[in-house]
């Protein structure tokens, strides 16, 4: 099985062909697997050369959150992994200034860059894309 | 028009696999295609012939293994979700197989939809 593409040998039927993905990340990074195995999505995705842009909403804000300090829970922080995500040529990263609101974050709070889009222009960018995963 | 259908959520516990199922059943009936149905998170518990619901019970995973063969649907597992849930080869249930992530993705790629079936 190659590892890279998880599975897939690239042939004429994929290869060339472009949509935009969108990764709506809506859950807390601990407390389930929701946030880890979307990560592991995304990572798999970059191979495929795909228009890939990533959303946090809700909860799914927290993923971006500086300091996480996991070590009591025993689980891996998986939060560096986010910063890494500009190798993989992923660099549309969406929050929900709604979700920032209610949880008293701001841009300062985050590991990364991000672009701030209200609820409705929230709504545009998902209406815009081909494929949106939901986590 | 052509599905592609992922199911996050494992069978029993959560009504998403008996949705995805009761989904990709209509449309096949009313002639769509289905490209692919891939199982992640819990949802590859959806695959373990190990499964034994009491007798009047709908058998989840029975079901998904006749969809296969009737309609002749690609079930796909993913392969990290599965190992870290104890899902191997030995105890896969007919119908299934196991692969990688990119089988999401090439999904996403060649349906016109793709439908996520989870919390």
């Amino acid at each position: 099985m190659n590892e890279t593409t998880g599975g897939v040998e690239m042939d004429e039927e994929v290869s060339g062909v472009v949509k935009k993905f969108l990764y709506v990340n809506r859950k807390a990074p601990y407390g389930t697997i929701y946030a880890l195995e979307s990560l592991e999505v995304v990572l798999i995705a970059a191979a495929f050369d795909q228009d890939v842009s990533l959303v946090f909403m809700d909860d799914g804000v927290y993923q971006l959150a500086k300091g996480q300090h996991t070590k009591s829970i025993n689980v891996k922080n998986f939060s560096p992994t986010y910063r890494a995500l500009e190798g993989y040529d992923i660099e549309k990263l969406y929050v929900e200034k709604e979700s920032m609101d209610a949880r008293g974050l701001t841009a300062a709070d985050l590991i990364v860059p991000v672009t701030m889009l209200s609820t409705a222009e929230m709504a545009d960018l998902m209406e815009s894309q081909d494929v949106v995963l939901s986590f | 028009m052509k599905f592609g259908i992922m199911v996050n959520e494992g069978p029993y516990t959560h009504e998403a696999s008996d949705t995805a199922y009761l989904f990709a059943k209509a449309a096949l009936e009313k002639g769509h295609q289905i490209h692919r149905i891939f199982f992640y998170h819990d949802g590859v518990n959806n695959s373990t012939k190990l499964t034994e619901p009491p007798q009047d019970d709908r058998n989840i995973v029975a079901r998904w293994t006749k969809l296969a063969a009737d309609y002749k649907i690609d079930l796909v597992v993913c392969v990290a979700a599965a190992l870290r849930r104890g899902i191997r080869d030995e105890n896969l249930a007919e119908g299934f197989r196991i692969s990688g992530l990119g089988q999401l993705i090439e999904s996403g790629i060649q349906a016109d939809r793709l439908v996520v079936f989870g919390d």
